[in-house]
């Protein structure tokens, strides 16, 4: 079993020198995602939460876009996904993103329809 | 023998057979299938969190608002710092685990024990995080009141800060009794008792004027609401002025004015809700407690069967088992399957506590 690995993150813009160190270089990419996203949590800057892109809050925008990319870096580096061909790649992840995104586009805007439908009913059912 | 073997003289080709296009072990593809499967099931259950969250999207509990302990620091609020640590241990646990398997190609059994030791600790920390976080929520704080339509009434001070029943509930002479199974009829039960009733909540709150009520609703988006010349709008925006004092905080639980909040209480109040279960919960839409229970468990039930996995491989690292065998890919496919767990918290801890 050969065990070579990718040394490079960021798009070759930082190499690291061997595999353990690469793994906590992502390691502190991942802490420092985190630590971002929980003091954005916590203070929830008044114009993030304000403004909306696509009816959602940039603030939600961030949050998601961060976990995407911790996904990345785990799937990636710590599931040595950088590792395999590119079929591997392909068949666990595209499988993956198509089938949620469509589960997540139907289930949302469903669960919107029924809200107005609450909302503009004539039945009552705050009491 | 040789007769059942058909020579078709594309040994060495693409089709010839014996060919390996993803250059991955059977046991690695395996886990692979498992975790695309195992991806697609955790997203239907964050998908269909998201769905009932839509549904109720102007009344769903604030996350800030429901998960604000720290063990060992009673009373102080302290939204978020605890998942963010917890979040810490699991990540953590990844980085050695990861470590373990680096140490495993280079076939170096001692390293790849204590990888795997600090690995199995992290695990059983984040499990003992979750329980206790669960503990928390079903103990609940506050408590609240629950409507004849299943709304959750929270109280106030007059500065906005929040009151806990037991602090102005009056004890009124009741002789409530738990009906059990054993007695009247066939398996009927009582409820739980709560530590006051409706009644005495209510009496409490009567004698108490500076005593306010939160609505689960959220304050929605005034400018525009005012702005629109919709006749529903309009009279939404007056029901909204008639109702609330607050409605200049959007995004923020309604408080009912004084006059409102003692009509809100007296006619639409049934019963006491303490803490969280899966049919009633103070802090918001029961929905919201059930997907919290179903979905942090069943990814707690993956992590600790992650710890069960680990323990067996730890153990049959130290008599030897891979060292015999060659290689150290079973803490390899076992590691795939810890950093999937790992995965899956970064993904609910962004749509349970962040959004």
């Amino acid at each position: 079993m050969a065990h070579e690995h990718k040394l490079e993150i960021f798009r070759g813009l930082l190499k690291f020198k061997s595999n353990v160190t690469k793994i906590w270089g992502v390691f502190t990419v991942l802490s420092i995602v985190t630590v971002v996203e929980v003091a954005l949590g916590i203070i929830k800057p008044e114009w993030l939460t304000e403004n909306r892109f696509m009816a959602m809050k940039l603030l939600n925008w961030i949050f998601i876009i961060l976990t995407l990319a911790k996904a990345y870096y785990i799937t990636w580096d710590f599931m040595h996904m950088r590792d395999e061909v590119k079929a591997m790649r392909r068949a666990v992840v595209w499988t993956g993103v198509f089938l949620i995104c469509y589960l997540v586009l139907i289930l949302l805007i469903e669960g919107d329809y029924i809200y107005e439908v609450y909302k503009s009913n004539y039945v009552k059912f705050n009491f | 023998m040789d007769a059942t073997v058909a020579q078709t003289g594309t040994e060495g080709k693409t089709w010839g057979g014996g060919n390996r296009p993803l250059k991955a072990s059977y046991g690695k593809m395996m886990m692979w299938f498992f975790i695309v499967s195992d991806a697609l099931t955790f997203s239907g259950f964050l998908a269909s969190y998201g769905f009932s969250r839509f549904k109720f999207i102007d009344s769903w509990p604030i996350a800030d608002e429901v998960f604000t302990h720290v063990p060992f620091l009673h009373g102080v609020p302290a939204p978020m710092y605890y998942v963010a640590f917890m979040t810490f241990i699991l990540i953590f646990s990844s980085v050695t685990m990861v470590l373990a398997v680096d140490a495993g190609h280079k076939m170096q059994k001692k390293k790849v024990i204590w990888y795997l030791f600090f690995t199995i600790i992290g695990g059983l920390i984040f499990v003992g995080s979750q329980a206790w976080e669960w503990a928390t929520f079903i103990k609940g704080d506050y408590g609240a009141v629950e409507t004849n339509g299943g709304k959750i009434l929270q109280f106030l001070d007059k500065d906005g800060k929040r009151v806990a029943i037991g602090e102005f509930a009056t004890t009124l002479p009741s002789t409530t009794e738990t009906h059990t199974e054993g007695n009247g009829i066939w398996y009927m039960e009582g409820g739980t008792e709560t530590s006051f009733n409706y009644e005495e909540v209510k009496a409490g709150f009567l004698a108490n004027e500076n005593l306010l009520i939160r609505d689960q609703e959220l304050i929605p988006d005034m400018e525009a609401l005012r702005a629109s010349e919709d006749t529903a709008d309009k009279q939404e925006v007056a029901r909204l002025e008639r109702s609330f004092i607050n409605l200049d905080a959007t995004g923020e639980k309604a408080i009912y004015s004084r006059e409102m909040s003692v009509a809100k209480l007296v006619n639409d109040g049934k019963l006491v809700v303490e803490g969280a279960n899966l049919k009633h919960n103070e802090y918001g839409t029961p929905l919201f407690a059930d997907f919290f229970f179903f979905i942090t468990g069943f990814h707690g039930f993956h992590v600790f069967s992650g710890v069960i996995f680990n323990l067996i491989i730890f153990f049959n690292v130290i008599i030897g088992t891979y060292e015999r065998r060659g290689h150290y890919e079973m803490v390899e496919k076992v590691g795939l399957y810890w950093h999937f767990v790992d995965l899956v918290w970064v993904f609910v801890f962004t749509f349970f506590y962040l959004v």
